[in-house]
């Protein structure tokens, strides 16, 4: 590990220069991958329901662009993309809370949670996604409520059985050092417990983040308004236009994307001190 | 509250102390017998032994952290228990055991912030017993930016943030190399004067225990107990020529003897 003090005391370009030397690699991967599907595919000629080609997936993503800019006209992709963000993320948002907040509870007894732990840890390895149908008969298929719910269902186990591990497994002698002071069961728990918890949470949302979209999205595969990516992805397959669907598939995992990144943000201004050690990584 | 008459005087007093672990079971282990020690206000005792002899056993019955089996205990004449409600003591461990989430600054200001002193207070305190250890200017760092030495310093400036009248140290320096430790147990006699503390500090090293004890109590295992209480005549204040004088040499050799003898008479 670095003893650096000098975090960010290089200039702008010098930090350009770095940037641009870190992501390049990366980026020329990116590039280099969309070269070789889009000549291999022509080259052997591959048929376009098997796999389309970038370009054309591209030329699709303009037309929605297109119909997205025009006043006059609706984009579908875009309605959908904005349906499915919303009941990820709503499921993400509840799920989440209430796993942080079922473990508060229960991390305060030990009783409750040895009770309770070994359910939770059994209920995350269930597929949860097969209660997809019921939450839909429960809610109604169109209404994005049944959506959020199997996504909360989906992101409340990890969130909660990371958050009690993280409220618990607390180092004896940081534990000691409280009861030196003889500080109350309360302010052992916001001064050492919950900061203790944090990067135990931060990685359930890491893992909580894409597995809310794969939830809301693999929910809508069993029905579902016209305008949310599932069904956009079904309908267009079943239609045979694959390269439109493949639209929606790169649009979800914009979204996914978009969510680890925010968790990553998050992660960052809550956890200022992991900083540096993540940045040795 | 238990007042005890004859020993208000003392800052540590131990009559007939026994620690048993898992009595009457398999797992019996009797880590401290029949102890016996008095400390006075201001004292520096070190407690010294292999492993095994109960010496931290004994610190953290002090620190109420575990109870004693049966026997008499007293801090400040109150049971300890009182005497940790009252905040009587300042704990340092071999690893500095500083929150990683908090700047050195705010570690500092742990035990007055748990202690509900106002803000004002607890930064003015902080910044005063950051300066006492000498890192004034590294408040805003956190703690994986200093060495070990320097954590130590801060862990040592949290246990006398709230002006404890004692101090417990469980092998403070035990993690850092030769020199470090040499320098720290400078730097610690220096703030033992400033902060008008009894310091009660374990150890296995005997040139450390001398160097800063006015009496070293040595220990043996098996079961763990006090063989002898060496009074430590070395003049304060000490300094790095005082590891060159005789009687310094003396005092070595005598406690090491020590150590010898109650390892033989297992």
């Amino acid at each position: 590990m670095e003893k650096s003090k000098s975090i960010s005391e290089a200039t702008f370009p010098e930090q350009f220069m770095k940037a641009v030397r870190y992501y390049l690699p990366t980026i020329m991967v990116a590039v280099g991958v969309l070269l070789a599907w889009e000549s291999l595919v022509t080259v052997f000629d591959i048929q376009q329901f098997l796999l389309p080609k970038p370009s054309l997936i591209g030329s699709r993503f303009m037309t929605e662009i297109n119909l997205l800019l025009d006043s006059e006209s609706r984009s579908l992709l875009f309605e959908a993309t904005g349906a499915t963000f919303r009941e990820a993320l709503g499921g993400l948002v509840i799920g989440c809370s209430a796993g942080i907040l079922v473990a508060l509870i229960t991390a305060r007894w030990t009783v409750i949670t040895e009770a309770t732990m070994p359910f939770a840890i059994a209920a995350n390895s269930v597929p949860i996604i097969a209660f997809a149908p019921i939450m839909n008969n429960w809610f109604g298929i169109t209404n994005p409520v049944s959506k959020m719910a199997i996504v909360s269902i989906i992101v409340f186990f990890p969130t909660m059985i990371n958050t009690v591990r993280g409220l618990t497994l607390v180092d004896e002698h940081e534990l000691e050092l409280m009861h030196s002071y003889a500080a109350s069961p309360f302010k052992i728990l916001r001064s050492l417990r919950i900061p203790n918890a944090l990067p135990y949470i931060f990685s359930a949302l890491r893992v909580a983040s894409p597995l809310s979209l794969i939830g809301a999205v693999v929910a809508e595969f069993f029905g579902g308004p016209r305008a949310t990516l599932g069904v956009f992805i079904t309908q267009e397959a079943s239609g045979f236009d694959f390269a439109r669907a493949w639209t929606a598939i790169v649009m979800a995992s914009l979204i996914g994307i978009s969510f680890y990144v925010t968790v990553l943000i998050a992660e960052r201004i809550f956890m200022p001190w992991h900083q540096a050690e993540q940045s040795s990584d | 509250m238990a007042e005890v008459k004859n020993d208000e005087q003392h800052a540590i007093f131990a009559e007939n102390v026994y620690k048993i672990f898992n009595p009457k079971t398999e797992n019996e282990v009797v880590a401290l017998e029949d102890v016996n020690l008095t400390a006075q206000p201001g004292e520096f005792i070190s407690l010294i032994g292999p492993s095994g002899c109960g010496k931290s056993t004994l610190l953290r019955l002090i620190a109420d952290l575990i109870t004693p089996t049966s026997g008499t205990l007293h801090i400040n004449g109150k049971t300890p228990h009182q005497s940790r409600l009252d905040r009587d003591y300042g704990m340092v461990f071999q690893a500095a055991t500083l929150y990683q989430w908090r700047s050195v600054q705010k570690n500092v200001e742990l035990p007055l912030e748990i202690m509900g002193y106002p803000n004002t207070v607890r930064q003015q305190r902080a910044r005063e017993m950051l300066e006492m250890v000498e890192l004034e200017g590294f408040g805003k760092h956190y703690p994986w930016q200093l060495s070990g030495g320097m954590q130590q310093r801060v862990s040592i400036a949290r246990a006398l943030a709230f002006e404890p009248s004692l101090l417990l140290m469980d092998e403070p320096f035990g993690a850092l190399d030769e020199f470090t430790r040499e320098r720290m147990n400078m730097e610690l006699l220096r703030i033992w004067r400033t902060a008008n503390v009894t310091v009660v500090f374990v150890t296995h090293s005997i040139s450390e225990a001398v160097f800063l004890s006015s009496r070293i109590v040595v220990m043996s295992p098996r079961p763990g107990r006090i063989t002898n209480i060496v009074n430590n005549t070395l003049p304060y204040p000490r300094d790095n020529d005082t590891r060159e004088l005789p009687q310094y040499f003396q005092t070595v050799t005598e406690v090491r003897e020590l150590l010898r003898d109650a390892h033989e008479v297992e």
